[in-house]
């Protein structure tokens, strides 16, 4: 039997490689799919609870399954945006995004 | 009609409000109501006195406030002081309006001068007609306005809005003192009312040393009014505003208050010696010193503003030496001539294309009869001729100053009348007799410095470069256009009649009070008020006062008519004593040095501690506000990933202080 936190490790280290991905990369798609690469990393953990967590049970799994909905419909939004923006703007670099400036 | 005497202030308050509202379009015909309105006061107040020349002081008061124990009051009164002062307002008023009818016809505003000058005469009517001290100091704070606001008539006369602030802020002092005065006056009887004062004055109810303090208090109110030493340094300048307003303001009537509200509180300073003194004093050293700048003085309008500082300081001077009728009387008929002789200066300048420096007069007599023989009786007037009206009051001043004061007033006295005599004559030989020198076209005089200042300060006007409506205003006609081509000439009726109304009084004032006929102004004046015996003079006082005025005039005649001495002996004889008095004995320079300089010194520094120190705390705050605010909007660059960073850097803060303080994971 695996131990749990070795699921437990491989997902902080996918969130944190996702992080990482959010937070440096220039490419708006590339964000994206960081974003999905930490949606992934939190599906690892509710799947590990649900198999052999203290309280073991479905529903961990049927969450796992909404989460991967949601995050389609999210990758779909997002592009439709990222193209959106990149028709209006010209660009998809998130550093010349910045109309949120003060 | 004493009963209806109400309505002698309330005819020019409905002047004043009807030219307020509707001036505008009346122009002109704005002076039609203003003469009106006096005309009707004119007619009240001859009913009202004659009604009470056989009558009863007539009080009407209603309450007004009402607080613990005390009621104020408010009403008018008709005592037969008053009586005789609103025959001289509004008789005065009455002339002054006719005469500004033409004086002022060009002036675009003239219906706002006439609507002043309505709410000059509600004010003084009012302050007259008062039966308490307080409803007098309300008039009294009203007229100091109206003063303000006509002496600053031509506003825009840089002159004139400094004569105007200067009048305001040195008559403010005397108001303190007024004020403090009757705050004493209140602490102490409960009540404004003049009879109850009187009646606490008699019964002792207050000590001496308050009367005193008091008596003094209101006499600085009086020293700020009517331009006594060393308050006098607004009048001369005064004379900025237009010639009718000196006349009726600054040589009749308002400058009269502050006598009139010596005589009104006269119980008062009767109480206390040493207020006595001071009041004699203060008028023989004001008549004095006067009288002596007012010897040099080369406007025609400043001579005589000094000759009516002189004036008031006798009345003040009757006034302390226990002459209480003498000082009033001398307020009545010099109300008359001084108005005359303003009157006449003013048709002068009118004619001569307003210049007022008299060397650049002379030779009008034949050119105007009637202002010439008008303005003549009336320094026959001024300077105590038999029988004109400055005769009898004059002598009477002598005799009281002789009689009930020291050999220093007398003699004082006396040099003041020789020197206004002199004066006087000095004025009239200048302007009227000799050639007219006013008719080149380059002034003289252009390079004396006071010529600049006074004389020709109406010219220099026209050449701001602002000025093509302010001309028509100021009716200050630039000197290339019809200045000074053709030669003056007598003004038309609107400004003779009015010279020969005051010319008859002039005359005739003083037969109110002739010795031989028992005094009947005396009689009536001191009815009823316990003021003691009054002064009169011997016949050799008459004589020796006739005299004095006689010899004046004679060294007038002989310098400036005659020629037998040279106008300039006594300015070179003495160019040090010539030029002290051609500066006002450096008053103005003085008073610059020791009092406005330091309060603008003081002002100068509040205002920068303000500036710095209260200003500098408040501004702190909203710069150190303004400034975290922007050190944290630089913060803000829109980068999404920025953002994003700090977010989690914070949830990772929060989670390791969690952790570490609240045990939370352990």
């Amino acid at each position: 039997m695996v131990p749990v936190t070795f699921f437990l490790a491989l997902a902080a280290i996918l969130f944190c490689i996702g992080l990482y991905g959010v937070l440096t990369r220039r490419h708006l798609v590339i964000v994206l799919v960081c974003i999905e690469l930490m949606l992934n990393s939190v599906n690892i953990n509710l799947v590990a609870f649900s198999a052999i967590g203290p309280f073991a049970n479905i529903t961990g799994q049927v969450f796992t399954l909404f989460v991967i909905t949601v995050a389609a419909a999210e990758a779909a939004v997002g592009l439709a945006i990222l193209i959106a923006l990149y028709r209006n703007r010209n660009s998809i670099d998130v550093i010349k995004h910045d109309l949120l400036r003060w | 009609m004493i009963q209806n005497a109400w309505l002698i202030p309330v005819f020019p308050l409905i002047a004043f409000l009807i030219l307020l509202f509707i001036g505008r379009f009346l122009k002109e015909k704005a002076s039609y109501v203003g003469i009106a309105a006096l005309a009707l006061s004119f007619i009240v107040s001859v009913l009202v006195l004659f009604e009470r020349i056989g009558g009863e002081t007539y009080t009407f008061v209603i309450e007004w406030i009402t607080f613990g124990e005390s009621t104020i009051t408010m009403g008018y009164e008709v005592t037969a002081l008053n009586a005789m002062m609103l025959i001289v307002v509004t008789l005065v008023s009455l002339v002054v309006h006719i005469f500004s009818r033409e004086y002022m016809h060009d002036d675009n505003r003239i219906h706002v001068f006439y609507s002043y000058l309505g709410l000059f005469s509600f004010s003084m009517l009012g302050l007259v007609l008062a039966p308490n001290v307080l409803q007098l100091f309300i008039f009294w704070e009203l007229v100091g306005l109206c003063s303000f606001l006509l002496v600053g008539f031509w506003y825009f006369k840089p002159e004139a809005a400094a004569a105007a602030k200067k009048a305001f802020l040195t008559t403010r002092i005397g108001d303190v003192g007024l004020l403090l005065g009757l705050v004493i006056l209140f602490n102490q009887t409960g009540s404004f009312d003049y009879g109850v004062i009187y009646a606490a004055v008699e019964n002792g109810l207050i000590n001496d040393t308050l009367i005193t303090a008091t008596a003094l208090l209101i006499f600085l109110g009086a020293v700020g009014k009517s331009a006594q030493f060393p308050l006098h340094v607004w009048l001369p300048d005064a004379m900025e505003g237009p010639t009718p307003v000196s006349a009726l303001i600054h040589a009749a009537t308002m400058v009269a208050a502050g006598v009139y509200l010596v005589g009104v509180m006269y119980p008062l300073f009767l109480a206390s010696s040493t207020a006595m003194t001071v009041v004699a004093y203060t008028g023989a050293i004001t008549a004095f010193f006067a009288a002596t700048m007012a010897l040099v003085m080369t406007d025609i309008k400043r001579v005589l503003a000094y000759s009516t500082i002189s004036q008031l300081g006798f009345m003040i001077l009757a006034l302390g030496t226990a002459g209480y009728v003498a000082g009033l009387f001398h307020l009545m008929t010099h109300a008359f001539f001084k108005a005359l002789l303003f009157l006449g200066a003013g048709s002068v300048i009118f004619a001569v294309h307003h210049r007022q420096d008299i060397r650049d007069m002379g030779g009008l007599w034949s050119k105007m009869k009637i202002t010439s023989v008008t303005f003549l009786i009336g320094a026959l007037a001024i300077a105590g001729v038999f029988p004109l009206a400055g005769f009898w009051s004059k002598e009477e001043i002598l005799a009281s100053a002789l009689l009930n004061g020291d050999g220093f007033l007398f003699a004082i006295a006396l040099i003041t009348a020789f020197m206004t005599a002199f004066y006087m004559f000095r004025l009239f030989f200048k302007t009227f007799t000799g050639e007219y020198r006013g008719g080149d076209h380059d002034d003289p005089h252009a390079d004396d410095p006071r010529v600049d200042a006074y004389g020709a300060a109406d010219v220099a006007e026209a050449d701001n470069p602002r000025d093509e409506s302010m001309d028509k205003e100021a009716h200050v006609p630039p000197a290339e256009d019809h200045g000074h081509h053709h030669s003056p000439e007598e003004n038309s009726g609107f400004m003779t009649l009015p010279l020969i109304v005051l010319a008859s009084l002039a005359v005739v004032a003083g037969l109110v009070n002739l010795p031989f006929m028992g005094y009947p102004l005396e009689g009536f004046l001191t009815e009823g008020l316990n003021l003691g015996s009054q002064p009169h003079g011997a016949l050799w006082l008459a004589i020796l006062s006739l005299a004095v005025a006689g010899s004046g005039i004679a060294l007038a005649w002989a310098m400036y008519y005659k020629g037998a001495i040279a106008e300039d002996f006594f300015a070179k004889k003495a160019p040090g004593v010539h030029n002290l008095l051609l500066n006002k004995y450096y008053l103005d320079e003085i008073y610059t040095a020791v009092f406005v300089r330091p309060t603008v010194a003081i002002g100068r520094f509040f205002w920068e501690m303000d500036k710095s120190i209260v200003d500098g705390m408040v501004n702190l705050i909203g710069r150190s506000t303004s400034s975290t605010g922007r050190s944290f909007g630089r913060r803000h660059n829109g980068q999404l990933q920025t953002y994003g960073l700090v977010s989690i850097l914070g949830g990772i803060v929060v989670i390791a202080l969690a952790f570490v303080l609240r045990g939370y994971f352990g």
